[in-house]
């Protein structure tokens, strides 16, 4: 009786793909490791992790929003 | 002391104003009747999205990370920023795995993790190690907020054990009476104070160092050239590297599998409220980052921490820098910073203890009343306990037995986050994971040493690869390989429990119990089946 789902009730997306790059790019110390260029007297290494904040708000917002359920 | 009485004024005044309305929360949002697990520990299952955005901040963000990951960039540099990557990774991760937890839980009236792989995997005793493993892991955890609040007394003068044990003697009253709610109500003040300490720490203190950003930089970099400690500087080195990543990595799947982090997941409203607050919760990484540079700013200025506890320093950096008036209002935004996440700690150990201990093995027939008493009674012990931990270990012990809580708390992901996607896993081989894991995570962390320090057991989570005979000196994080022997055996038990035909447990929870949302309509129908 309660199986099957309705389509729109799961979880699947192709949005959720998006998540992957804020999992990866903190990961990865050869984009980040390195202290020139500075900007504000802040190393790469420094400035480059905070702009990762921003793009796991970005992306999750983005996916927020492609898979919010109509109600 | 005395030099610093407009210090104690202030964070006095402060923490006892929050601490009333931890009395008053039991009437914020009153519900018909506090005695229930729902009610008292998951705070009615109600909050919205902002509520959840400061409960959950308030929770995973202690005071100890306010004081100690400053610290350790102030003595090793870039490895302690590892903070930032951790805190970025964890919530795209959550995003998809915890939904799917609260809507098998809100659909079954699961309040622990435990409790949803007791219906999972029909194995109580699985369900006992995920709840033992829950309570061990979080005991130092809470512990380690007493540690953030001494070293902020430590830096006024106050010394003793008396003002924290007053501390926490209070934490526990209200926490006994209000529940979930009272640290839910109190996270709103922690976090405006720490977001406002911290906006004024980083514009107000480069402006008084020479050279502003770059010469705090700089001065870092002078001071790690001059250690002769091969691993710290301002970057990382070919070594520390895989460290840094395993470490940010295994840091962010642990942090969601703590008990109380799930407690504040699943007081939420609904699925909306938690995939909103994964995106809007990185807010607080952009804090840890700006609080963990402190730490060079530290180096900068000059401080030197009390004694040999550098826990001390970002108080220290407080004194120095700002009037006193202020120094005070800092110090309450830390020391009121330890009191949510302790109380949401240790609501969620006594609810494990409640629902997976006592009335699975104890009194089998406990009604609702029955829980919500063990829980109240259960919370109490806990925070005793932790009093007793600082009282009677040595602090650094603490320390060390909250890293191997973080090891330890790992080895329930296959069970817990795997179990939300596939019922592939047989509970032998889940059972046997585990036990592999735990062994595996301790005894590497007890190969950890430190030659500088001069200690050769658990010393840190760095373990050397050396060690397992690999000619390099890198090192990797203890936990996720103590994660890989859990899978590995895990996977491989599955099969020899199949080939031994022994019984599989059943499935309390069918696929569409993971997409369920609120108001869904089959949510009454569904409660019949709880277990």
């Amino acid at each position: 009786m309660l199986t099957t789902p309705d389509r729109d009730r799961g979880d699947r997306s192709p949005w959720n793909w998006l998540l992957i790059l804020p999992i990866i790019l903190p990961l990865l110390p050869f984009l980040f490791n390195f202290d020139e260029p500075r900007i504000f007297g802040f190393p790469r290494f420094y400035w480059l992790q905070f702009a990762f904040i921003a793009v796991g708000v970005v992306c999750t917002t983005v996916v927020y929003q492609m898979t919010k359920r109509r109600r | 002391m005395s030099e610093h009485l407009t210090e104690i004024i202030i964070f006095s005044v402060l923490f006892l104003l929050v601490s009333g309305m931890g009395f008053v929360a039991a009437r914020w949002r009153r519900p018909d009747n506090l005695a229930t697990l729902d009610e008292w520990g998951l705070g009615g299952r109600n909050f919205g999205a902002w509520i959840t955005w400061f409960l959950i901040g308030g929770d995973l963000y202690t005071a100890y990370t306010f004081v100690a990951v400053p610290a350790l960039l102030w003595s090793a540099g870039a490895m302690g920023f590892f903070a930032v990557p951790y805190t970025i990774v964890v919530y795209p991760i959550v995003f998809l795995v915890l939904l799917r937890l609260w809507s098998v839980s809100h659909v079954h009236g699961f309040v622990t993790p435990a409790d949803f792989v007791r219906a999972r995997f029909g194995s109580p005793t699985l369900a006992l190690l995920i709840a033992i493993t829950g309570i061990v892991a979080t005991m130092p955890y809470i512990a380690l907020q007493l540690i953030g609040i001494e070293a902020v007394l430590k830096s006024m003068g106050v010394t003793g054990h008396l003002p924290i044990i007053i501390a926490f003697a209070i934490l526990a009253a209200y926490t006994y009476q209000s529940g979930l709610r009272a640290p839910a109500l109190i996270a709103f003040v922690k976090d405006t104070l720490i977001y406002i300490v911290i906006l004024v720490a980083i514009f107000a203190i480069p402006a008084q160092i020479e050279g502003g950003w770059s010469g705090i930089f700089s001065a870092a970099q002078a001071k790690f050239d001059a250690t002769p400690a091969p691993g710290d500087g301002i970057l990382l080195n070919a070594n520390n590297q895989l460290q840094y990543i395993t470490l940010a990595l295994g840091s962010a799947l642990a942090l969601f599998l703590y008990p109380h982090s799930i407690t504040g997941v699943l007081a939420s409203k609904n699925r909306d409220v938690i995939k909103r607050n994964m995106s809007a919760l990185p807010a607080y990484s952009l804090l840890l980052g700006l609080i963990a540079l402190l730490g060079y700013m530290a180096i900068a200025a000059g401080v030197k921490p009390i004694g040999t506890d550098n826990n001390t320093i970002v108080p220290q950096l407080f004194d120095r820098m700002f009037p006193d008036w202020f120094t005070g209002v800092a110090y309450a935004a830390i020391g009121i910073g330890a009191l949510v996440p302790a109380a949401i700690m240790s609501i969620a150990a006594a609810n494990l203890f409640t629902r997976n201990i006592y009335k699975e093995y104890l009194k089998p027939d406990a009604d609702e009343a029955d829980e919500a008493r063990v829980s109240k009674i259960t919370s109490l012990l806990v925070k005793v306990g932790a009093v007793l931990c600082i009282l009677f270990l040595d602090t650094g012990f603490s320390i060390d037995l909250q890293l191997i809580g973080g090891v330890i708390i790992l080895q329930t992901l296959p069970a817990v986050a795997l179990g939300l996607y596939t019922r592939w896993f047989h509970r032998g081989g889940l059972v046997a994971g585990w036990v592999a894991g735990m062994a595996a995570g301790v005894l590497l962390l007890y190969n950890i040493g430190n030659p500088v320090t001069g200690k050769l057991h658990f010393a840190g989570s760095a373990f050397p690869l050396e060690k397992l005979g690999l000619d390099t000196k890198m090192t990797i994080y203890a936990g996720v390989l103590a994660l890989g022997v859990n899978l590995i055996v895990a996977v491989a038990g599955t099969f020899i429990a199949r080939g031994l035909k022994v019984a599989e447990g059943d499935d309390a929870t069918r696929a569409d119990h993971y997409l369920a949302d609120e108001g869904d309509p089959r949510i009454k129908e569904l409660d019949l089946t709880t277990p």
